[in-house]
């Protein structure tokens, strides 16, 4: 039997996690096949079928799928599922989503979050925010898995040229309507993938000290990210948060400003290889897996860092 | 309308979790328990859309064992009009309680069922979407923001790239974020007058659910340790330490 992956895009691009989803599922089964859900999604099926791992695309067209409901993609999936022994998704928002109603569907118990694959049917997860690693077995007959997509490379781009073929969609479900998505598009690097991260927390006092973080991430092409204290104080957006409910990063060096370092956000930050506390309260537990870590005034520190920073003409844009 | 609220007991946020030596899980004993929070969020909503008088009822359920009925009578003293406890022991996995909720769903007729999205012992993140399949309903899920209309709810979801909207027929299935809303504690009185709401009990067994795991849990190990780490005693100092111990600037 094979594996299917449920790729995430945007109509237009496949979303980089994708590939790392792509790797993971290439470990649980070398037959790899991709099935692109979308509206006029030639392009994405074109780069995926370039990605060497997957032997086949899958491509799922019509304006139902547009913006990605869940309630119209699980019956087209579960139709698919048929031929496969694993059925595989990336745990972000997308495949949080989606696969625990595909599986549901299916009558299989989902395997979500994983970090390792151990075998076809053996996987390691983070439970209690990551606070301990349970290492499952799944005896359903059929898997379905979500992969933590910052545990695993991205697959290479280009090499490969799998067939693309084109597969029936299902109806439209009346159960809900979208309505309007509201991105905040950024020149920065995306968070989920920055090799620099500098997070600001509630020490930060106002969404207007940030700026004293953007200047920082300007200056090492870092992305920015949050507390859930900041976000929910409505210093900065939702799309920001690090932590066990946020966003899971693992950067080569993440710097913490003005944040305590609370369990659940330690849940989103503590694999970076690199780990900078900067926060003037020296108990905080932000400094148990800090690297370096500088008990300081955050509004004395930041300038300072900028300074040191550009003393350095040594930063790789 | 009837809203139907789940809620799950688990391991207090606030503690620190301990991995059991003999590798079988972690130590519950002894440890204190909560509701899981975003469920907190979830009874908070519900009882709000009953003040403002959009809904008429509301039934808290949970899926456990004997002291999971704290999280229900927790959630009375907040504002549930009644509870309903599934008995059952052990593991209970998403995709069971699902199945239970399900039944429930069947007898009781809610028109709308909340809870958190997710829960924070298992980190899962699957039940209400699985509830929502079972059910055949719409699913909303990560929801920071309800309104509820005539015949829908228009809600907003937090995603990856920001924010989304939807509008929702109902019935349908809310899974809520932690920041839909502050969660109200309750009031002394309110608690002392949770004591005589009603708690149903109902064995998962007698609702012809099978609860056995379909997912062996072989071994709970602690995560590997990161190397402790050095205090710095200047900004000087640490852009040194990045450039040329670390090698990240």
């Amino acid at each position: 039997m094979s594996a299917l992956l449920i790729a995430e895009h945007d109509n237009k691009e496949v979303k980089p996690f994708t590939l790392n989803a792509i790797t993971a599922a290439s470990q649980i089964d070398q037959d790899l096949h991709v099935l692109v859900i979308g509206k006029n999604v030639d392009a994405v099926s074109k780069s995926i079928s370039e990605v060497p791992n997957v032997k086949k695309v899958i491509q799922i067209d019509n304006e139902i799928y547009e913006n990605f409901l869940a309630e119209n993609f699980a019956p087209v999936i579960v139709k698919e599922a048929e031929n496969y022994s694993h059925i595989v998704c990336s745990a972000n928002t997308f495949g949080k989503n989606l696969m625990p109603r595909v599986a549901a569907l299916l009558d299989i118990s989902q395997v979500s979050d994983i970090i390792k694959v151990i075998s076809a049917d053996t996987f390691l997860r983070p439970i209690y925010a990551g606070n301990a690693f349970a290492t499952v077995k799944s005896n359903d007959s059929k898997k379905c898995i979500t992969i933590r997509p910052t545990s695993f490379d991205p697959a290479p781009t280009t090499g490969g040229s799998a067939e693309i073929v084109k597969a029936e969609s299902g109806e439209a479900t009346v159960l809900n309507k979208f309505i309007k998505r509201e991105e905040i598009k950024s020149d920065r690097p995306e968070l989920g993938t920055a090799r620099i991260v500098i997070s600001g927390g509630r020490g930060m006092g106002s969404g207007e000290n940030f700026k004293l973080i953007t200047e920082i991430a300007d200056k090492l092409n870092a992305a920015i990210g949050a507390s859930r204290a900041a976000v929910d104080a409505g210093y900065i957006t939702n799309d920001h948060q690090v932590g066990q409910t946020g966003k899971v990063v693992v950067p080569d060096l993440y710097i913490a400003v003005g944040i305590s370092g609370a369990i659940q956000h330690l849940a989103g930050m503590k694999e970076s290889k690199v780990i900078v506390a900067i926060n003037k309260d020296g108990e905080a537990p932000i400094f148990s897996v800090a690297d370096y870590g500088l008990e300081a005034d955050l509004f004395e520190a930041l300038p300072q860092f900028l300074e040191e920073l550009n003393k350095l003409n040594t930063i790789q844009k | 309308m009837k809203i139907l609220v789940a809620v799950k007991r688990v391991i207090d946020y606030n503690v620190q979790v301990r991995v059991k030596e003999d590798g079988s899980g972690v130590v519950t004993d002894n440890v204190k328990m909560s509701t899981n929070p975003p469920d907190d969020n979830a009874i908070e909503e519900a009882v709000k859309i009953k003040e403002a008088g959009k809904a008429t009822e509301i039934v808290s359920v949970t899926v456990g064992e004997e002291k999971a009925q704290e999280t229900v009578r927790k959630a009375l003293a907040v504002g549930a009009d009644r509870g309903i406890h599934v008995k059952v022991d052990g593991i209970v996995e998403p995709l069971a309680v699902s199945k239970i909720l399900q039944k429930i769903a069947d007898k009781e007729k809610p028109d709308l069922i909340f809870m958190g999205k997710q829960a924070i012992d298992d980190d899962c993140n699957q039940t209400g979407q699985m509830l929502a399949a079972l059910l055949n309903w719409p699913q909303a899920t990560f929801v920071s923001k309800i309104e509820v209309k005539d015949k829908s709810l228009e809600i907003t979801r937090e995603v990856d790239e920001g924010l989304e909207t939807l509008e929702t027929n109902i019935p349908a299935i809310v899974t809520c974020d932690l920041r839909l809303n502050e969660p109200r504690y309750a009031s002394l009185p309110n608690i002392m007058k949770a004591k005589k709401k009603p708690i149903e009990q109902i064995n998962a067994s007698d609702l012809g659910v099978d609860t056995k795991p379909r997912i062996e849990q072989i071994k709970v190990e602690e995560p590997p340790k990161r190397k402790t780490g050095i205090k710095v005693a200047s900004v000087a100092e640490l852009v040194e330490k990045l450039k040329n111990e670390a090698k990240v600037i």
